[in-house]
């Protein structure tokens, strides 16, 4: 019997391995995600056991904004919606009708952010990215007069120096306890 | 043309399989480039926020990971429902954090010691105070290159 089928063996056509080595290959090309890590970049300040004398401020120059146990937001003393603070930001920090109330220059512009420990994180992170988004479109728009291109396409040199006349400044406070966590 | 087809036989030719092994190679190679290996198991439940101002985070090798959110229903019983830190594998509290980033500096070349990144990965619906305490001990421990991993919003607030 052993003997038989040895004699006889038959190749197996194996032409179609190829084909569903293929199939495969495609099929993984289609399914597999390759997850890249992103995130919204933050240099924390070095710790110091001083507590920031705010007085030193002008108040003008302050853009305090402020988050609650319940997400709300509390900026400069009137409650504003999330969609409204992008603009808002951008107008404290250019104040572009020279206003006596908002930033004397950009260069001043303070962020003061604090929120509590009951805040959503969600939530703080929508904030902190809407902070961060209003610099990004100024330092956009800024480049784009400068320069006449976008800001991402300058050299990291140029992009420094539109950061050094426009900084970004977000101080964050040590966060309220009055929400439950 | 006659001279040809005497050569060939009544037997049918067989079909070279000479590269079936280039093929599984390209396989094997697309899934080593590919897969990323899963360095821990979450025992935190984390579904990132969205935002819009993203980063790529570069050089995988300097950044590390911090997890916060709530507890996984399996270990509720033990841990509870509010949120968590975890450290590697396994929870941790607040103060585990300097001896975690020592541990994570050995990894790295000297000269790129500079350069960590703590990659915080937390839970949309953790609340800040946990958050606010891995900071501060992020600031006392000098580990100021901070991520908030987040994902890609498409749509308007």
């Amino acid at each position: 019997m052993a003997k038989k089928s040895r004699r006889e063996a038959p190749a197996v056509n194996a032409s179609s391995m190829a084909d569903i080595a293929f199939l495969l290959l495609i099929f993984f090309l289609v399914t597999t995600t390759i997850d890249i890590d992103k995130g919204i970049r933050v240099k924390l300040p070095p710790w110091s056991d001083e507590i920031p004398d705010p007085l030193k401020l002008k108040t003008r120059n302050v853009f305090s904004v402020l988050v609650n146990a319940n997400n709300e937001l509390l900026v400069r003393g009137e409650s504003m919606d999330k969609a409204d603070l992008r603009e808002k930001t951008k107008e404290f920090i250019m104040n572009p009708t020279n206003r006596a109330d908002l930033s004397e220059s950009p260069e001043n512009a303070i962020i003061s952010l604090k929120n509590d420990r009951g805040t959503e994180y969600e939530t703080y992170l929508t904030v902190y990215n809407e902070l961060k988004a209003a610099y990004n479109e100024i330092w956009e728009a800024e480049s784009q007069l400068q320069n006449g291109r976008s800001y991402k396409d300058l050299s990291f040199d140029m992009q420094k120096t539109i950061r050094a006349g426009i900084p970004l400044v977000i101080s964050e406070a040590e966060p309220t306890d009055f929400g439950e966590e | 043309m006659s001279k040809f087809s005497k050569k060939r036989g009544a037997s049918t030719p067989e079909i070279s399989t000479a590269s079936l092994p280039d093929i599984i190679f390209m396989l094997l190679f697309f899934f080593m480039v590919v897969t990323v290996m899963k360095d821990s198991s979450l025992k935190v439940k984390v579904t990132v926020p969205n935002a819009t101002e993203l980063e790529k985070l570069e050089r995988k090798s300097l950044v590390h990971y911090i997890y916060v959110g709530a507890p996984l229903p399996q270990f509720q019983a033990q841990y509870g429902t509010a949120p968590r830190m975890q450290l590697n594998d396994q929870f941790a509290i607040v103060d585990d954090i300097p001896l975690f980033l020592e541990q994570e500096k050995l990894k790295v070349n000297e000269r790129e010691r500079d350069y960590i990144t703590t990659s915080l990965r937390v839970d949309r619906e953790a609340t800040m105070g946990i958050v606010s305490d891995v900071k501060t001990k992020l600031r006392q421990s000098n580990q100021l290159r901070l991520n908030y991993s987040a994902r890609f919003r498409t749509d308007d607030l």
